[in-house]
């Protein structure tokens, strides 16, 4: 899996500070076809920070991300354009609530990539049908519940046919019923292949899906190791404190 | 003579002889005129205040423009109407430009000015739209205009339409001086039927009436248009 050639994000020396608060410091990392990376650690750990630098919603304060072989931190990158190969799922859902589920899914898709309307509709339906909500496409947003809304979120950012997917803590904002729902939604997604960040709390998610599991604190990645050896043998004495107070 | 007949005399002194509730029909038409057309001056001028505004908050780009923007705002909120009115009508036009178009002058003032609160809604707007639309919009791809015009004009218009009504509600009636430059609105009119007939109450007293029920009639309009807006939301 090591192979460069199969390395779809590169982070190189990557550093974020708000002002004097130095929030990532010097973070690299690969990111790899096929990976399902879940990024845990306490809050202010710099997670979701992490998270939002991949597709730039947070411009980087020094270092290079590289997306498909591609520097798109350098100033000349055309952002818009690698976006659209980026899917990405907050965790307060972020649907458009003046659209309807459809039009939420095919906005995209007919503005950036010229799908005609039919092979957008068809599409979005299609993709609908798989998370079960293809009889609710022409609701509004808020007529929606909360894990139906994020289940739809995960579906318009895959409607655009994105490389890789990047959830912010998809389930924090969501009833402890409706959790399963959508983590059900991002498992087939795993078991499709699908190269997947996930900033997350969900540990039991974490030890079962991912191939990867990445433990920020402080702005530093501590440790990182496949999910068995992550929970079973942890190394350093912040993931074993982490863990023994949240599992 | 009973009070009746002599409210009734005063009403034909005042409105039937020689025509003269032509004065107030001419003056609803030109007050309605000059209305309209501040209404679309304003409405150019408030969102592309607000536009470069907003834009400037958040990239620091339109330094220039964005200062000019701010001297506006400043100017036009912060002095009266009237004297923007004839500053307009008899330094900007008459004595700069040779024009002497009453009804340009008057358009041109309460436009620009109730632009400049306009911009305020229109900002105030574009605000109450929360950050997360904005970042959803550019995740997929959009650039920052497309994110601008598909994702968050439309909700912050909407958030926004019942307020932008009210100041139009204010607009008309804030051009009811525009006598001072002896354009003959509405409410000039009716000064004028006073200044013939020496009976201020009747001609006052239609006028007010009539302003009045043109709002009335928009405040209605408003209402219903907010509750319609409402029902499309849940």
């Amino acid at each position: 899996m090591s192979d460069n050639s199969n390395v779809i994000i590169k982070v190189e020396n990557l550093v974020k500070a708000f002002g004097d608060n130095v929030v990532l410091n010097d973070i690299s990392t690969n990111i790899y076809k096929g990976d399902v990376v879940c990024v845990i650690g306490p809050s202010g750990s710099g997670k979701s920070t992490f998270l939002r630098c991949l597709n730039l919603l947070e411009k980087p304060t020094g270092g290079h991300i590289y997306f498909e072989g591609n520097d798109i931190t350098d100033k000349r990158a055309d952002v818009d354009k690698h976006r659209q190969k980026m899917g990405m799922v907050f965790q307060q859902f972020n649907l458009f609530p003046h659209m309807t589920i459809l039009r939420n899914l095919t906005v995209a898709p007919m503005k950036l990539q010229g799908k005609s309307k039919e092979e957008a509709e068809a599409y979005a339906m299609e993709m609908l049908g798989k998370v079960g909500l293809a009889d609710r496409s022409d609701s509004y947003p808020s007529q929606l519940s909360g894990g139906q809304q994020q289940r739809v979120a995960i579906v318009r950012a895959l409607c655009m046919k994105p490389d890789v997917m990047l959830f912010d803590e998809p389930t924090s904002a969501l009833d402890p019923e409706m959790v399963g729902e959508v983590l059900n939604v991002m498992r087939s997604l795993a078991e499709q292949r699908m190269t997947m960040v996930v900033v997350t709390h969900e540990m039991g998610f974490a030890r079962e899906v991912s191939s990867r599991i990445m433990f920020l604190d402080g702005g530093d990645f501590v440790e990182e190791n496949e999910p068995r050896e992550f929970f079973t043998n942890p190394k350093s004495d912040r993931l074993k404190s982490f863990l023994s107070k949240v599992l | 003579m009973t009070w009746w007949q002599n409210l009734v005399e005063d009403f034909v002194t005042n409105f039937v002889v020689d025509n003269r509730w032509k004065f107030l029909t001419d003056g609803l038409a030109v007050t309605l005129k000059v209305t309209a057309f501040s209404v679309v001056v304003g409405l150019l001028m408030g969102f592309l205040v607000a536009v470069v505004r907003t834009v400037h908050e958040e990239t620091g780009r339109f330094k220039i423009l964005n200062a000019i923007a701010g001297a506006y705002l400043t100017f036009f909120r912060g002095t009266p109407v009237v004297v923007q009115l004839m500053l307009i009508y008899f330094v900007v036009l008459g004595q700069w430009m040779g024009v002497t178009n009453k009804m340009l002058a008057a358009v041109l003032a309460f436009g620009i000015n109730s632009g400049a609160y306009q911009a305020e809604i229109f900002r105030a707007g574009i605000q109450s739209v929360p950050r997360g639309q904005f970042e959803a919009g550019r995740s997929l791809g959009f650039s920052y205009t497309q994110t601008m015009v598909t994702i968050i004009m439309p909700q912050a218009l909407k958030n926004i339409l019942p307020t932008l009504c009210n100041e139009f509600i204010t607009l008309l009636k804030e051009t009811s001086v525009a006598g001072y430059i002896a354009l003959q609105d509405l409410t000039k009119g009716g000064d004028i039927i006073r200044s013939r007939t020496y009976s201020a109450f009747m001609p006052l007293i239609a006028v007010a009436l009539i302003y009045l029920i043109m709002v009335l009639v928009l405040t209605y309009l408003i209402r219903r248009l907010e509750r319609r807006l409402k029902r499309s939301e849940r």
